[in-house]
């Protein structure tokens, strides 16, 4: 059995787990040209070696992110996603709108 | 023939001629250069050599012939595909799978036993209806069956209703098949290499050097080898050599767990596919019975095999064969899996302007292997694009234009 540390609910069966995909920084919402998000959403850096990823515990549909080595599959750290997403975003379609936008309360679906 | 053997075994001239060529020292350049010696990459260096003279070839491999996924796959050759360019696509494979022995003279045990996937639920019998008609259309032999076709065509197989999934119907594709993985490469890179073509083993590429927009050069353990162009036939690690040339891919490489019992006497004649349960078997010519399902549940660069995966491929290989309850494995295994969005292959140009691709092949590299050594030939060789793969182009991707075969890919990952 591997066991993967949850944030909120401690060490669990990986299979109670969700792999939820790569983390990586939305582009501008506003300026992004069609080859940006094209680029966001389907590709990937699939990085043999230490990666960023989204995790969702099933049970308490709890995301967060952990950082795990691609090769030998140890994971070396898991931690809650405010620790990334620390300010408000704000969505409406305003000009000032910062460029760093990205959703604070939904993971990024692979 | 056991004089035969006997004479061969005391034969002075023993072990015969070599199949391929020995390791000689790397070239300073060659013509073209492939990077990864599986049934694709041979493939590719045997149509170059037989069909368009070209010769000046290296197929760099850093293991060994056929090591990577050729050895690992489950060798299923079917073109029941759902799209028009993907069944187009498989369907030139399959025809070419079918004259491969004579093509290189090699024996690939090519068997035409067929591939029946099961439908749990209605919504399967709606997308197998469609599959069906779509098959049709493109001259491949498909239809729907029912539960009686189903039992007769299979007695060993669970039709109770009483099951927690049971067996409402099923789609017959007469085409499917089976051939022995390991001999494709085998065949090819003999072709190949009788016609001047270079296989050199344990040749690791490290670097690619890419300037102003072309490739120049290759950076290996053994040496640099200056290229006129490069294609890259690296399933399993598509994303890891494509960014050595700078070039981004939209790939999640997965493992792909399958295992294999003991020997049977010969009992089930075709391939059986569950995309519900996640499960799909056949009974190879030696009798085992061959055990493979979905994608692990995340990404990893590694073919270790676990207990959760052996435990939800047996459970549900037990729903549909009762009887394998009694059966010990013999082996479990892994290949990895380079997943694109769309379960298409990506194939073709790249951004770099003599780097060509052919690569996520997910899990449907090995059925598409012949098809895929003529047609990257062809594109090499008159560095035009064939019109049956321009569909599975990168660019497609930036376009929106993805060719969805998500719901016919053997078992849902």
């Amino acid at each position: 059995m591997k066991l993967l540390t949850c944030p909120l609910n401690g060490q669990r069966n990986i299979s109670e787990f969700t792999y939820g995909g790569e983390y990586h920084q939305m582009p501008d919402h506003q300026q992004a040209s069609s080859r940006e998000w094209a680029e966001h959403v389907f590709f990937h850096d699939n990085n043999a070696g230490i990666v960023t990823e989204w995790w969702c515990h099933s049970a308490s549909s709890y995301w967060f992110l952990a950082q795990r080595n691609t090769i030998s599959d140890q994971i070396l750290r898991t931690f809650p996603a405010d620790e990334i997403f620390n300010q408000r975003v704000d969505f409406a379609p305003a000009a000032e709108v910062s460029s760093d936008a990205t959703p604070a309360t939904k993971g990024e679906s692979r | 023939m056991p004089f035969g053997l006997l004479k061969y075994g005391l034969n002075s001239e023993y072990p015969g001629t070599h199949h391929f060529n020995p390791a000689t020292e790397l070239k300073k350049h060659y013509d073209v250069v492939i990077i990864g010696a599986g049934g694709h990459g041979t493939g590719i260096a045997y149509h170059l050599a037989k069909y368009h003279g070209i010769t000046n070839v290296a197929v760099l491999e850093k293991n060994y012939l056929g090591s990577g996924n050729t050895a690992r796959n489950t060798a299923v050759i079917r073109s029941n595909y759902l799209t028009e360019e993907g069944v187009t696509f498989y369907r030139e494979s399959v025809k070419l799978w079918q004259d491969l022995s004579n093509e290189f003279n090699y024996n690939v045990m090519m068997e035409s036993r067929g591939q029946l996937t099961l439908a749990h639920s209605d919504a399967a019998i709606r997308s197998f209806r469609w599959r069906a008609e779509v098959n049709q259309h493109m001259g491949v032999r498909s239809e729907l069956i029912d539960r009686q076709q189903i039992a007769e065509m299979i007695p060993n197989l669970n039709m109770s209703e009483d099951s927690r999934f049971p067996i409402i119907g099923g789609l017959w594709h007469a085409d499917g098949a089976t051939a022995r993985h390991d001999a494709v490469a085998w065949g090819y890179a003999k072709g190949a290499c009788e016609r001047g073509v270079e296989l050199h083993q344990l040749t690791e590429v490290q670097d690619i050097e890419v300037t102003s927009g072309r490739v120049t050069a290759l950076k290996t353990n053994r040496g640099r080898i200056q290229c006129g162009c490069v294609v890259q036939a690296v399933a399993g690690a598509s994303s890891v050599v494509a960014k050595m040339a700078g070039i981004p891919l939209p790939i999640h490489s997965y493992p792909l767990q399958a295992m294999v019992t003991q020997p049977y006497k010969p009992l089930l004649t075709p391939h059986v596919s569950s995309p519900h349960l996640h499960v799909y078997t056949h009974q190879t010519s030696r009798g085992e019975f061959v055990i493979g399902g979905g994608s692990d549940p995340y990404p990893l660069y590694n073919t270790r095999a676990t207990l959760d995966q052996r435990e939800t491929l047996t459970a549900a290989a037990l729903e549909l064969f009762p009887f394998l309850a009694q059966a010990r494995m013999l082996r479990q295994w892994a290949g990895t899996t380079d997943m694109t969005p769309d379960y298409s292959p990506i194939m073709g140009l790249s951004p770099v302007e003599n780097y060509y691709l052919d690569a996520g092949w997910g899990t449907w590299g090995f059925k598409a292997t012949p098809i895929c050594g003529k047609t990257m030939a062809e594109l090499v060789a008159t560095k035009k694009v064939p019109d049956i793969i321009k569909p599975f182009e990168l660019e497609r991707f930036y376009k929106y234009q993805q060719i969805n075969e998500a719901g016919a890919t053997a078992a849902s990952h």
